[in-house]
């Protein structure tokens, strides 16, 4: 996996609050065995009408909306199931970054581990990235993952807590189990040692 | 240093530990299913890695698979995710419980059943229902697929220890309310991120009190207040359960694990990061009105109205909600008709839960306009249930005598509810498009679950549970 270090870009605004994996990903989407194309699955019951046909309401399809590669949401994002095909849904559709009040913790590790940038700001600091133009976009926001910083277009910059374990691990786009093979040596001598349970 | 089960738990796992770091912990068991791991079979392939303990891993299918000739999966690419685990398993040496497997069900309710699931291990299952382990005093959680290739290859999960809530629920449960109840009511009342960032011990006499299925259903739902885990600390009630299980300790090492075992739980004084203390006596018989599991209430409430919500936020949350189930605000809930009634799912499908809804169906029928049906959690459950002759009640009363698997739950195979259509449901969650696109989903206990069936809509079970002394005993024992 590349590494993360920034990104700039467009932010569609999901002005929702406990967006669950059921509506990112719904369940007939699941079947599939490999990780490719989830992309035109993503929030499907929201952005199609039952007959196909797209929901033009959708906040994500309006011609702008779309090309958004951030995506701003309220609270506990990602709530509900443990499927991985949410955030594999996400990034093939083009996010690579989550802004939101507060995340599912299952979701928030699924992020990480696929290269997404899950970012928590208050409620206060993401209506300051907001401009006045419009509530579903807002056209230019800079993040930077070394530094931990949002920057609106409208010149707000924000500070965001970042576990530093995780940081290291998306900024160099490490593969875990790599990471964790090399304490192969503890992991055997726990076992060798370890009490019963 | 007073510890609580947490605190042990997490020690006694803990394989490297360096500041600035989450703690890689060692994983003593690993349950699989057909849906969430293909892609990390895939990934270990594609690095050339093998699995490192397939001994401790073992393997179930139960998402998608139908309930009614179960052998004949008739969609393509369920059929091709089933085949797929079998052939993993082959290729990786994992035992597999299969559709023809006597043990084959929900994975959550095979893993206690055969007796897998036992105090002091750490359990992880690609599904976030895994919590409901942690009644036997074991950390169990659920995780991503990134996560399952990473246990398959490693054996260990890198993990931030989360805070520690004590919810301690005091005294005695009324007439007719059960464990599904007490979750609901605490889901209602505290919100469905309460528990975010946290692990939950449940304590208290209520709990104590509580049979191990009463408590899996408990644990099992608290992932829908927001926890990473749920734990009971183990007690003569959990060594019950356990002793004689298939895969369980035998004679003297049981009785040895069994000492081990009573060390988990919470030393006295043990801190908390929060702790929340409920009265078991305030708790009714519970419905879900909404689409999260907090939109929740009394079987004597009423669905609140957009006009009672304070803020605009809460106002835009609840129309959404009232718009996708159909109400307008300010219905009883004894007033709503269902058109179908599951009783099923890892949260309710036990045999104990089967138990409790026979007997309010038992000599009953199930309302013309409602289509009912009993999904038990695993092969187990559902002979057991077929040796009590629980099978003919249901089956005479007009309810559908299912096999086992996740059903309606979640709808991945046949069995889901048409849009617009109501469901009372013993599974664990009511969100939009969760048991098919439009479905309206009303989470409530099996025997609420049972009266609903046979009224055609919400009643208080207990105006149809029998009355007297002899028959309330009748009850309680089960
Ligand atoms: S019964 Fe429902 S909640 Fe439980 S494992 Fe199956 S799909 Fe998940």
């Amino acid at each position: 996996m590349p590494g993360f270090k920034t990104h700039s870009g467009s932010a569609a605004v999901l002005d929702r609050n406990h967006v669950d994996t059921d509506q990112i990903i719904p369940k007939q989407f699941l079947k599939k065995i490999d990780k490719a194309g989830y992309g035109e699955y993503l929030f499907f019951d929201w952005r199609y009408h039952s007959d196909g046909t797209e929901n033009k309401d959708f906040e994500l399809n309006s011609k702008e909306t779309k090309e958004a590669t951030i995506l701003v949401t309220g609270k506990n994002f990602g709530c509900g199931s443990s499927r991985e095909h949410a955030p594999w849904a996400l990034k093939d559709y083009g996010f690579q970054v989550i802004i939101a009040e507060s995340f599912a913790d299952i979701f928030f590790n699924n992020c990480v581990k696929n290269g997404i940038l899950p970012i928590r700001l208050s409620k206060g600091e993401i209506q300051n990235l907001q401009s006045e133009n419009s509530e579903t976009l807002i056209r230019t926001l800079r993040v930077d993952l070394e530094k931990q910083l949002v920057e609106s277009e409208t010149g707000e910059v924000f500070h965001f807590e970042f576990d530093p374990y995780w940081k290291k691990m998306l900024l160099n786009g490490w593969d875990e189990i790599s990471v964790t093979l090399q304490q192969e040596a503890l992991i055997k001598k726990y076992e060798d040692e370890r009490i019963v349970n | 240093m007073s510890k609580t089960i947490i605190d042990k738990l997490w020690d006694r796992h803990i394989v490297v530990e360096e500041e600035n770091k989450p703690d890689l912990l060692y994983i003593d068991l690993h349950l699989i299913h057909e849906v969430t791991s293909p892609q990390a079979f895939a990934g270990l392939r594609e690095k050339n890695r093998t699995v490192r303990r397939p001994d401790l891993c073992f393997a179930t299918m139960d998402h998608n698979i139908p309930t009614v000739d179960r052998f004949n999966i008739k969609d393509e690419t369920s059929r091709l995710q089933v085949q797929t685990l079998e052939k993993n398993c082959e290729e990786f040496g994992i035992q597999l419980e299969g559709l023809n497997s006597e043990q084959q069900g929900i994975v959550h309710v095979i893993g206690p059943e055969l007796g897998l699931t036992l105090p002091g291990k750490t359990i992880v299952c690609g599904d976030s229902h895994t919590s409901t382990h942690g009644a036997f005093g074991a950390l169990s959680f659920g995780i991503g697929t990134s996560e399952v290739e990473h246990v398959l290859a490693t054996q260990t999960l890198w993990q931030n220890k989360p805070k520690q809530m004590n919810v301690k629920i005091e005294g005695e449960l009324g007439f007719g309310v059960t464990a599904k109840d007490v979750i609901l009511w605490f889901i209602a009342k505290y919100g469905t991120n309460v528990g975010t960032g946290y692990i939950i011990e449940f304590s208290g006499s209520t709990v104590r009190n509580f049979s191990m299925e009463e408590r899996m259903t408990l644990c099992n739902m608290s992932i829908e207040a927001g926890a990473k885990a749920s734990v009971v600390s183990p007690d003569e009630v959990t060594f019950s359960y356990i002793s004689g299980k298939r895969y369980a300790p035998k004679n003297q090492e049981f009785l040895e694990s069994c000492k081990r075992w009573s060390e988990l739980a919470s030393d006295e004084n043990a801190r908390f990061d929060q702790r929340i203390e409920i009265d078991a006596s305030e708790i009714e018989p519970m419905v879900t009105w909404g689409t999260t599991p907090s939109m929740c209430l009394p079987i004597s409430g009423m669905i609140p109205a957009e006009e009672n919500s304070s803020s605009i936020e809460e106002k835009q949350s609840l129309r959404n909600a009232l718009h996708y189930m159909g109400f307008r605000g300010h219905e009883q809930i004894e007033d709503i008709s269902v058109q179908h009634v599951f009783i099923g799912s890892c949260t309710n499908s036990r045999l104990s839960d089967l138990i409790q809804a026979s007997k309010v169906v038992e000599g009953r029928k199930v309302h013309p306009e409602v289509r009912a049906i009993v999904v038990p959690g695993s092969q187990t459950v559902k002979k057991e249930a077929e040796i009590l002759g629980l099978h003919q009640i249901f089956l005479d009363a007009g309810f559908e005598w299912r096999e086992s698997g996740c059903s309606m739950c979640l709808g991945m195979n046949d069995d889901i509810v048409p849009e617009g259509e109501r469901c009372a449901s013993t599974s664990n969650r009511n969100f939009a498009g969760r048991q098919g696109k439009g479905a309206r989903t009303h989470l409530v206990s099996p025997i609420m679950a049972a009266a609903a069936a046979l009224k055609g809509k919400f009643t208080d079970v207990r105006s149809i549970l029998p009355k007297t002394e002899q028959e309330v005993d009748h009850y309680a024992g089960v």
